[in-house]
């Protein structure tokens, strides 16, 4: 009897192993940023470039930033979701227009509106790096004390934003 | 005037390369050093490449990013520190050592043990099986007749000789 069970525990650990790494996304890689202060910066704002904006002045509110570009596919398929959710007045939504040009960002967000307070420009994707984006675009959630709380590496989907942001959202401005 | 024009057609694609070479010549050492040390990071974007092979637009910018923290004097050491704690310890090729990673540097050791724990119960469960079976009386009896029988036979010719 034992002959047939091992082999068969064998196969079943490996089936259960090997099942679960199919549903596994390779490009999700976990942000050693998530519990730590958001990294600072002062950048110009996309619509008035004179006027900068700081992680420093969102103290005290739970707030989204967005990480997208005129250039961006993905950011196409996430548009609609963000407009949706800027209505619902639920969480600011900031955005970093990482490595664009400033003049095609601005027409991008005329043709498909404009979800965000305000949006700052990363031109050479410095500020980018400092928040490890490796691929447009990312959502970062953060807190009242300037911590990230969470980052959604790809686009906001109504599923991961129905299941993982909105909860998170709801749960620290609950604090 | 036609064979100069295609002369000059021959010559585009080397001033399209000397963008990319003139980083080089600014500081062949610092350029040299920068390489050697974005062979063992990974990139993100494409991931199965190093960030020294890499086209992608991020790769150059992490490039950029290494040749300028080298040029602010910081040690190999501290700029791998600074690009993990943003990117994580995805952007290394060696995985380091920690109590994350022991599985992933001892599993493999661990299930060899284990292989060669097995193999050697199985061959000492096959030796015992394939031990001679103990004769009964019997027939043992009858081994040592016809042994004796052989030695008879055996021993024979020698009397005729003597």
């Amino acid at each position: 009897m034992m002959r047939f069970i091992l082999p068969f525990v064998v196969f079943v650990v490996l089936a259960v192993f090997l099942f679960k790494g199919l549903n596994l996304n390779p490009r999700e890689v976990p942000s050693p940023l998530i519990g730590k202060p958001a990294p600072g910066f002062v950048l110009p704002q996309l619509h008035e470039p004179q006027q900068n904006f700081s992680p420093a002045d969102m103290k005290g509110k739970v707030w989204l930033l967005n990480v997208w570009a005129s250039w961006c596919v993905s950011c196409r398929e996430e548009h609609p979701v963000l407009m949706d959710l800027a209505q619902q007045n639920i969480v600011p939504i900031y955005g970093l227009d990482y490595k664009d040009n400033p003049v095609e960002a601005q027409r991008w967000l005329q043709r498909g509106g404009d979800p965000y307070v305000l949006s700052v420009t990363d031109t050479e994707g410095r500020i980018g790096i400092d928040y490890g984006v490796y691929g447009v675009p990312e959502t970062y959630v953060i807190d009242e004390q300037g911590v990230i709380r969470y980052k959604q590496i790809g686009p906001v989907t109504p599923d991961n934003l129905r299941e993982k942001i909105l909860p998170m959202v709801a749960e620290l401005q609950a604090k | 005037m036609k064979r100069l024009l295609i002369l000059l057609f021959c010559l585009l694609p080397t001033f399209a390369l000397a963008g990319e070479a003139q980083d080089m010549a600014a500081d062949p050492v610092l350029e040299k050093r920068m390489i050697g040390l974005a062979e063992k990071l990974r990139c993100l974007v494409c991931q199965n490449e190093s960030l020294a092979s890499s086209h992608a637009e991020l790769a150059e910018d992490l490039r950029r990013e290494v040749r300028e923290l080298m040029q602010k004097g910081m040690s190999d050491q501290e700029i791998l520190d600074y690009l993990v704690s943003r990117y994580g310890d995805f952007v290394l090729y060696d995985p380091p050592m920690k109590k994350t990673t022991l599985v992933l540097w001892y599993g493999p050791f661990a299930l060899l043990l284990l292989g060669a724990g097995v193999l050697f119960l199985q061959l000492r469960k096959r030796k015992s099986e394939i031990a001679e079976p103990q004769l009964t009386e019997e027939q043992s009896a009858r081994a040592a007749a016809l042994l004796s029988e052989r030695q008879d036979s055996q021993t024979q010719p020698k009397d005729i000789q003597a």
